[in-house]
């Protein structure tokens, strides 16, 4: 089955289909209106999968799969053109070029934290670049992954892009095919087995991983925003479960104390929930809680006191990362630290917003990545420090070392799955003797002089020097 | 010392090399500009003081005539790392990324994008370029701040030899290395994680080699052999290929020798098959004492002999003819896809018909080889030609991580990014990433839901 897909896409591709601007604008704009008019079937789906929030559905997954198509369909003409580049000195007269091309046949398999995204955004890519798609949504946001395969064949032209649906055997089944290119979002573990798939068939490969995603806090930064823009990205990003998630904070030990007070109050300020009537107010309330807010504060306010009730935190996704995730706060070493939260609902797959404080180095809290509610602080006696990250198209987003390879978002994704073929185009004057053999003394030297930029070596060269017979 | 014993440190499986290495560069010693820009200084003066031993290796190694290594290798070297030389600072600053995208949610803010090095990688070179293949790619790699070990072909030992006397003299010893070796001291190497591969040769090992990274994620780039063809529309009747030939290669010397006994034996069995040995319309005499082969030009041998499905890497040019020039577009796309495509032709529609219908690293028009000087335009293959493209710029880029970089002052609060969530935040946020703010404006103060 695998074997056929790839079989029918390259006929597609061979046939050229995907090549002209025209087909992939027309998907890009098919792409859009997709979004537009299922925006509540894709909010329905990921609340399945995930309890995500509608807030956060439209912020981080609808909104943002939008103006990446909107970014690539604007983009598109001028990504497609060929780049003039500087000729050499040595061939003159010549003109160089930049061609970028499509790889061929692609690849896209995609996690299950942000599952619409995650595979929208790179098969935007892969289609502004000319290439036929294979997209295998992740089995653990099953909703999300049904509705792709349902949704896509509506709207694009699903001879040259497919859904695959499928677990462990149909991705290794599409693993044994070779591609032009696979783009893998999800854990090391598993990007280790795509890659090493790929060698087989010399695939390139873009690896989307995980990591610790370490914040660090100063202590004079303004600590009530901060801490607010950590805590939504931690708590309000899927609930911790996301690659870029704040992992774990590093602050001074002075400060650490205070950074939790705030926290909790954050979350579980009851002012806001009697404001909401009328906006401004709201506005001047943001004000005045400026100089009071830290981490439990903030989460507070966020999510009440009760998270577990509150219909603005999602859930996590499944029972076995739930498993994970309790054991990490079960172990002694680690329970004795929590400072905040720790509360769990295994019916519906909950964890409250957990803050922890020191947790010794050698547990698997603080080894492996979280990926999920928990946040622990590590205190340090002095620092000295910098920043963090997000979505902007202009930014390349990607990993390096444990993180991944390859890079995407914006004009990247166009690029990642784009080859930059060189050209270059001679005309048939401005033959240089001193090239060829015999390899004489005088052709040595006007070869390196015209090695070396010489202007003189140029105009000898091109005046014929040396003379030969013919 | 910069060369390293092989049994010894085999041994010892390289863990102290990588372990070495890492201290080296985590010292931050490398990231310096200053560093960076000695070391390819260095690799210059290299280049300068020891051209003679240069000429006399690559003559030991591939019996190259000097004409031939200042052209190919020498001085394109030369000129690259000069050339590297006159740009490091702008490659290595901070790249500003637009603003005009950055949505309110995230305003103000500043965003870059920060080159930053690997940190310590690796090149296995080959045998064919010895110098040109090793010292490229370690410009670039030492240009963009990492430690550097490079592995040369054991085919040109000379050349290895060499690299590995004379880099630790002219480069910082501490922080580049050069291993010496064949197959197994490869195969070690790779057990170790490297935060980049670059590997140049045969797809069969470039298989292996990312068959062994992949066990700890290590990024590898690939520069993989192919059939380069070349496509003649026409030829200039004044002119014909056999006088050429004549000319160039009068003297012997003038042609580099076949490397050694085992590929001399692959280029005669690839006219053992008789249907190819009559195909041969100039040349065919082989040499077995000298290891020379003469240039041979064959004319149409069938398709399915080893001549025409593998890499022939020898003096040998099969001339295969078509009805229409046309037709070879679509001989090519029923091939891998190649490193390179040359077309001789004035014909501007096979020319743009040529660079759009078919794929390759690169395609030349009117001339051969001359793209692999260029610093302007990235070399690399793609599909069964490998993937990663350096030279120029792109050398610097191959071994670097290009990190992006926002920074967000602590003005400006927008609430409506924050749990609790309701629909009015939600109809806010969609104004903002419209653009929409007049209409935000008038949300915020209440005057619309």
């Amino acid at each position: 089955m695998a074997e056929e897909t790839v079989r029918e896409l390259r006929a597609s591709f061979a046939a050229g289909r995907t090549r002209p601007a025209e087909w992939r604008a027309a998907q890009l704009k098919a792409l859009v209106r997709m979004i537009e008019e299922k925006e509540a079937d894709i909010t329905a789906a990921l609340h399945d999968d995930l309890a995500k929030p509608q807030m956060e559905s439209y912020l981080h997954e609808i909104s943002l799969a939008k103006s990446s198509c909107k970014f690539a369909l604007n983009g598109l003409k001028n990504w497609m053109k060929p780049e003039k580049v500087p000729a050499a000195i040595t061939t003159f007269p010549s003109s160089a070029q930049i061609v970028p091309e499509p790889l061929g046949v692609v690849l896209i398999i995609s996690a299950w934290n942000y599952p619409f995204l995650l595979s929208i955004d790179p098969v935007i890519g892969a289609i502004a670049a000319g290439n036929a798609v294979v997209l295998k949504p992740s089995e653990i946001a099953p909703a999300t992954s049904s509705l792709f395969a349902k949704l896509l064949p509506e709207y694009v032209d699903n001879t040259c892009i497919k859904v695959v649906e499928g677990g462990v055997s149909e991705t290794t089944a599409l693993l044994e095919q070779r591609w032009d290119k696979i783009f893998y979002t999800g854990s090391g573990t598993v990007g280790r087995i795509v890659l090493a798939a790929a060698a087989k068939y010399l695939t390139p490969v873009a690896l989307e991983l995980g990591g610790k995603c370490p914040v660090i806090v100063d202590s004079n930064v303004d600590l009530h925003v901060a801490v607010k823009r950590i805590a939504v990205g931690k708590w309000g990003c899927n609930n911790g479960q996301a690659c870029i998630s704040p992992d774990y904070i590093i602050t001074t030990k002075s400060f650490a104390p205070e950074l939790v007070k705030i926290t909790i109050s954050i979350m579980t300020n009851e002012f806001l929930a009697q404001s909401q009537k009328l906006n401004f107010q709201y506005l001047i309330h943001e004000i005045n809680l400026w100089q009071l807010d830290s981490l439990k504060r903030v989460l507070e306010r966020f999510y009440g006191k009760d998270p577990l009730e509150s219909a603005d935190l999602s859930r996590i996704v499944n029972s076995k990362h739930f498993q994970r995730l309790t054991e990490l706060i079960e172990e002694k070493k680690v329970a004795e630290k929590i400072v905040y939260g720790g509360q769990t609902d295994e019916k519906r797959l909950k964890i409250a917003p957990t803050i922890l404080m020191d947790v010794p180095q050698d547990t698997a809290l603080m080894t492996g990545e979280i990926f999920g509610p928990i946040l622990p602080i590590v205190t340090v006696i002095s620092s000295r420090l910098p920043n963090a990250q997000l979505t902007n198209p202009y930014l390349p987003f990607g990993g390096v070392g444990d993180s991944g390879m390859g890079c995407y978002h914006g004009k990247f994704s166009f690029d990642c799955f784009s080859h930059k073929k060189g050209v270059l185009i001679r005309g048939f004057g401005g033959e240089a003797t001193a090239r060829y053999p015999p390899y004489t003394p005088e052709k040595q030297k006007i070869l390196r002089g015209l090695i070396n930029g010489s202007f003189f070596a140029l105009i000898l060269a091109l005046l014929g020097f040396p003379r030969e017979k013919r | 010392m910069g060369s390293v014993s092989a049994p010894e440190e085999m041994a010892l499986g390289f863990g102290g090399l990588v372990g070495d290495l890492t201290e080296v560069y985590e010292s931050g010693r490398t990231r310096d500009l200053e560093w960076r820009l000695s070391q390819l200084r260095g690799l210059v003066r290299l280049l300068e003081e020891k051209e003679e031993d240069i000429f006399d290796v690559l003559r030991e190694d591939l019996g190259k005539h000097r004409g031939e290594s200042f052209r190919d290798e020498v001085g394109v070297l030369k000129k690259s790392v000069v050339d590297k030389l006159q740009n490091l600072k702008n490659w290595a600053a901070p790249e500003k990324a637009t603003q005009a995208h950055t949505p309110l949610v995230a305003f103000p803010a500043t965003a870059l994008v920060v080159p930053e090095p690997l940190g310590v990688v690796l090149i296995f070179s080959c045998w064919n370029l010895p110098l040109g293949l090793a010292l490229e790619p370690l410009s670039g790699a030492l240009a963009a701040g990492n430690a550097v070990v490079v592995k040369p072909s054991e085919l040109a030992p000379s050349t290895s030899a060499f690299l590995a006397a004379n880099l630790p003299k002219y480069l910082d010893a501490k922080a580049v290395k050069v291993v010496e070796g064949g197959a197994e001291v490869g195969e070690k190497l790779m057990e170790h994680r490297w935060d980049k591969v670059l590997f140049t040769g045969s797809s069969r090992v470039g298989s292996l080699i990312m068959t062994k990274a992949a066990k700890h994620l290590t990024p590898v780039a690939l520069e993989l052999g192919s059939k380069c063809p070349c496509i003649v529309d026409w030829l200039d009747s004044n002119r014909d290929s056999q006088s050429t030939l004549k000319r160039f290669f009068t003297k012997p010397e003038y042609m580099a020798r076949i490397l050694n006994e085992k590929h001399f034996k692959r280029l005669s069995d690839l006219l053992a098959d008789k249907r190819v040995a009559a195909s041969v319309v100039h040349g065919g005499h082989f040499n077995p004492k000298t290891l020379s082969v003469e240039p041979t030009l064959l004319l149409n041998p069938p398709l399915d002999s080893d001549i025409m499905t593998e890499e022939i890497f020898g003096p040998l040019l099969p001339i295969i003819t078509v009805k229409k020039i046309e037709d070879s577009i679509r001989f090519l796309k029923s091939k891998p896809k190649p490193l390179a495509i040359y077309a001789f032709t004035r014909n501007e529609k096979l020319k743009s018909r040529i660079i759009e219908e078919t794929s390759s690293g690169s395609v030349t028009f009117n001339d051969a080889i001359v793209q692999y000087g260029l610093d302007s335009i990235p070399f690399g293959g793609v599909g069964h030609s490998g993937f990663g493209q350096y030279h120029g710029k792109y050398s610097f880029d191959m071994f670097s991580h290009k990190k992006a970089v926002l920074k967000r002052s602590f003005l400006i609060e927008f609430m409506f990014r924050y749990p609790p969530w309701d629909d009015s935040k939600i109809g806010m946020l969609r104004r903002v990433y419209r653009f929409d703010y007049i209409s935000l404006f008038f949300a915020l103060i209440g005057l619309r839901r």
